[in-house]
């Protein structure tokens, strides 16, 4: 294949990119954009395995083997995978580039046939040295996202001491490492300066998400997105391949833009939540004391039966509890008794953007009872009956009125303006975030203890009854 | 203990302390109950049903007064003398009373209580506070009084509250004005609402504007700013300016409304008048005024207390015992505030009452402690926690500190800067990747932007995906002489094939599952 047909298939192949985000930011032309994406991957690789840059029997074996193997594991894993686990596989497949990323640099570098000198040799090897630290921060700190979403790995934030200037110190060994490794380039003995600074990237991306609190996930899943982009565009430049630019720095920024998209939601700055630890501002939160209300099924069917508007939130819990399917046959029973019910979802629960609404479309949940915060917020002081299933943080008040607490200032489900709220929980726990809430001790809350799916089945039958 | 509830004995009383059902509870508590025969009837409260409930049932007041422990009443301790009851004379020393008190009104009978060494509970005085809501009194009757100011307004009112279009013609709704959106207001808003009138309200609060527009309600503004919030969820007095602008809107709605119910009232102060007579003159003739402030002199000039007049025409109720008006919902809510208080007073359930001053709710209750007058408590720690938390967080919104011009452009320099360094030194075909790399950052951002939340976690899997170009990358460099980098490369391309193949699938699974 001639040098111009491979450049207009790169062509072909960005501007199917450009579309399938762009259908994906919609409902109606999602599934359309998906296809756009497959085509696009289609063509470039078709067309890099027919161009001139691939040649050899030897290569041909090991790439139809490689694409085979590694395409049937894909397949396998995304048809295994449970909805509730979509945080972890996403992690998981950043992962992944990173570690593409890392291992194309290497080769780009072992490679000795480059035509290159003067500045064009020290920009190119500069650019396969700030793409393996990007590919190997992005790797190592999937990893360790991964650990924590599985709860392999605590979720609380590790706070080292100095964690800052250690950040720092890794900051500019890596500069001087850089320094190096380039003076030795020329000499050809610059394996080990690469090598060192790919242990420290691997450090740094460990603490940096290590640090990075349970409740901060969505950011940091949608951030490490932005990572594995940017460590596609580094190696595009790495091997002047601007197919890869361009769909890197699309991957990079629209990762970028959810972490800010987040980041708002929870009324956090975006560099407070990557230098980690949460919660440091001064000031005691102010204590919950209070008296909690205990509510039983039948008596909370009772409660449902006598409501009109009906509103339910769900959280975390109800992705632990697998309870999706339970709360949409109780959403379709009331339904069917003409009864008003919505859910409303908050911007950051669960783990990750947008965590709630699949698993929602899992049940077949339709869409459009599915409310945004700012959409149904204010309609609160109208709802009857408000159904907390295993959320916390995102309807805690006292983000509102305490300005001690640690979520002061998040946005939040303002469930308590309605008649009832009822709180489906395991245990009087706080949340994530290690925050005491209020709301579990208001006069219009009832709390439904138990595990999510038990006690929703429990209010199913009741409802039945 | 021995808890005892007499028949009221107050001209037009209705009301009693308790009833069955909390009777019931409060026996669960561990105290006795005794109730006297008849003090029920006028709630429609038989001494059977009492009696059901584990109520012993006593003949006679003097009886009552002389066995009870605790007494619980509504109204204060008064004397009849036609009944020749005198209630103040029945209080035993060291006896506890819980009842309505007003003791900033009635010093003297504050006096009297104290010489007789009793403890005295006022639940006109239980603070207005979140975890107090359930005690308060106040609010439970004035939500009556709200409801019960629409009857009697129907009752007097010549048509019908609903508009409607029948064969016979069609008849307008009526339009009501609520002037004072507290618990009563809001009341008579939502009752008068639910029978189809137009609903227009006015209270010097702002923060109340919302609540009035959640009842489906027109809250009319004013072209003022003054904030009429005072303490304890109460108003304060206004500005002679505000009041001005206020009686000109009164004035305006006056000749336009149907029905105006006033419950405008400054806690220690008499009604402020805010119907003139001129105001009642321009009114439509069958109008009803309903004026719940009779008690304080009115906010209708020609309000006469507990009395129905007609003046120019339309009618002004002055009743002041709205809630006796529909004694058996009122005695159920009042007994049912007592409960609350009684559980909060006995927190070991073993029937005896612990007046815990540290409390801060049963401080505030407690007017008189054996003997000694303790009105007024402290000020609350928590002055306005009562408001609704609709408004403003507490958190400070920080205006962003203007930054001077040099600092707005000092990152378009370095920008600047920075790009011009790069095209001074950095080579031609670095730089046409530069372009094609800061362009598609671009089109990444604009296309990103409006995404529906909904699709975060789809966008993100396909992203992850795409990102999987990478392979192109390892494809490359497949061919290379050296083995290693060909063992580099294949494992790049099976790591980058996973990421294609288990991304667009897994993204294709969620967005079948999507679906309208």
């Amino acid at each position: 294949m001639s040098h111009g047909l491979l450049t207009m298939s790169y062509i072909t192949a960005s501007i199917l990119f450009i579309l399938s985000l762009s259908g994906l930011s919609r409902q109606d032309t999602s599934r359309r954009g998906n296809y756009f994406g497959m085509a696009g991957m289609a063509i470039a690789i078709t067309a890099t395995i027919f161009s001139n840059n691939v040649h050899g029997e030897h290569a041909y074996i090991i790439l139809i083997i490689a694409l085979l193997i590694g395409g049937l594991i894909g397949s396998f894993a995304a048809a295994k995978v449970e909805m509730t686990q979509m945080p972890e596989l996403v992690a998981l497949m950043h992962s992944l580039v990173g570690m593409a990323a890392v291992l194309v640099g290497y080769a780009n570098f072992m490679e000795e046939a480059s035509p290159l000198v003067g500045v064009e040799k020290t920009i190119h090897e500069l650019e396969i040295y700030i793409g393996v630290f990007i590919g190997a921060v992005t790797f190592s700190g999937s990893v360790i996202a991964f650990g924590k979403l599985r709860g392999k790995i605590s979720g609380k934030p590790v706070l080292l001491p100095a964690r800052h200037w250690f950040n720092l110190s890794l900051f500019i060994i890596t500069f001087i490492l850089g320094y190096q490794f380039l003076e030795e380039a020329e000499t050809g003995g610059a394996l080990l300066p690469l090598a060192v600074m790919t242990g420290i990237a691997l450090i740094f991306g460990i603490h940096m998400v290590m640090a990075i609190g349970g409740a901060d996930m969505p950011v940091v899943v949608s951030m490490l997105n932005s990572y594995s982009g940017w460590a596609a565009a580094a190696t595009g430049f790495m091997l002047s391949n601007d197919l890869l630019i361009v769909t890197g720095a699309l991957v990079g920024s629209s990762g970028a833009i959810l972490s800010y998209i987040m980041c708002k939601a929870m009324n956090r700055h975006f560099l407070s939540v990557i230098a980690g630890g949460f919660g440091t501002g001064g000031g005691e939160a102010a204590e919950v004391t209070g008296e909690v209300y205990p509510i039983e099924a039948e008596e909370t069917a009772q409660l449902l039966r006598d409501s009109k508007n009906i509103v339910i939130i769900p959280g975390y819990g109800m992705a632990v509890a697998q309870a999706q399917h339970t709360v949409y046959e109780i959403t379709k029973l009331l339904t069917g008794q003409g009864k008003k019910v919505r859910f409303a979802i908050h911007p950051v629960a669960g783990r990750m953007p947008g965590h709630m609404n699949v698993l929602l479309a899992e049940a077949k949940v339709p869409y459009d009872i599915v409310f945004e915060m700012d959409e149904i917020n204010e309609d609160f002081s109208n709802v009857d009956v408000s159904i907390v299933i295993g959320a916390n943080d995102i309807v805690n008040p006292s983000a509102l009125d305490d300005p001690n607490s640690p979520i002061a200032g998040m946005p939040v489900l303002e469930c308590w303006k309605g008649e009832t709220t009822i709180v489906l929980k395991r245990s009087m726990a706080s949340g994530y975030a290690g925050v005491g809430n209020p709301l579990f001790v208001r006069e219009n809350t009832r709390m439904l203890f138990g595990d999510a799916n038990d006690r929703l089945q429990a209010l199913l039958k009741a409802l039945q009854a | 203990m021995k808890i005892g509830v007499p028949k009221e004995i107050h001209d037009g009383e209705k009301r009693v302390a308790t009833t069955p059902e909390a009777a019931d509870k409060i026996i669960k508590l561990g105290f006795d109950v005794i109730v006297e025969t008849g003090a029920g009837a006028a709630a429609d409260i038989s001494d059977e049903a009492y009696r059901e409930a584990g109520v012993t049932i006593v003949d006679s007041a003097k009886t009552l007064w002389q066995e009870a422990d605790i007494v619980m009443k509504v109204r204060a301790p008064e004397r009849h003398p036609e009944l020749a009851i005198d209630e103040l004379e029945l209080l035993k020393p060291d006896q506890h009373l819980i009842s309505f008190i007003w003791p900033a009104q009635n010093s003297e009978l504050m006096q009297e209580l104290a010489a007789k060494h009793t403890t005295v509970l006022a639940m006109d005085s239980v603070p207005r506070m979140s975890r107090a809501q359930k005690m308060d009194a106040l609010s439970s009757m004035a939500n009556i009084a709200g409801y019960r100011a629409v009857i009697e307004a129907a009752q007097h009112f010549g048509r019908f509250f609903t508009g409607q279009i029948t064969a016979a013609g069609k008849v307008p709704p009526a339009k009501v004005l609520v002037i004072g959106a507290g618990v009563a207001g809001l009341a008579a808003i939502g009752t008068a609402k639910s029978m189809g009138a137009i609903v227009r309200a006015f209270d010097t609060r702002p923060e109340v504007k919302e609540q009035i527009e959640s009842m489906d309600a027109e809250f009319l503004m004013l072209d003022f700013a003054e904030d009429g919030s005072g303490s304890g969820g109460y108003a304060k007095t206004m500005s002679k300016e505000f009041i001005e602008a206020e009686m000109a809107l009164f004035a305006r709605q006056a000749m336009e409304v149907d029905i105006i119910i006033t419950t405008a009232l400054i806690p220690g102060k008499p009604a402020p008048e805010l119907v003139t007579a001129g105001m009642v003159e321009s009114m439509k003739p069958g109008s009803v005024i309903v004026d719940l402030a009779a008690e304080q002199g009115g906010n209708c000039a020609l309000t006469e207390k507990d009395k129905v007049v007609i003046k120019h025409g339309v009618t002004i109720i002055g009743y002041t015992n709205l809630p006796s008006r529909l004694a058996n919902q009122s005695s159920q809510l009042y007994a049912t505030n007592l409960r609350h208080l009684l559980t909060d007073l006995t927190p070991d359930k073993d029937g005896k009452l612990f007046v815990n001053m540290e409390d801060e709710v049963i401080r505030g209750a407690t007017v008189i402690k054996e003997g000694a007058i303790t009105w007024p408590p402290p000020p609350p720690k928590l002055t306005g926690s009562h408001k609704p938390l609709t408004e403003s967080p507490a958190i400070k919104t920080e205006e962003p500190a203007q930054k001077s011009l040099l600092m707005q452009l000092l990152p378009l320099l370095l920008a600047g800067a920075a790009f011009f360094g790069m095209g001074a030194v950095a080579p031609e075909s670095f730089l046409s990747h530069f372009t094609v790399f800061v362009l598609a950052c671009f089109v990444g951002y604009q296309v990103i932007w409006n995404v529906s939340p909904s699709l975060h976690t789809p966008l993100m899997s396909v992203t992850n995906a795409i990102s999987g170009i990478i392979v192109i990358g390892a494809l490359v460099q497949v061919s290379a002489s050296l083995e290693i980098i060909e063992i580099l490369s294949g494992l790049g391309i099976l790591i980058a094939a996973i990421n294609i193949a288990g991304g667009f699938l897994v993204t294709r699974r969620m967005l079948e599952m999507f679906r309208k």
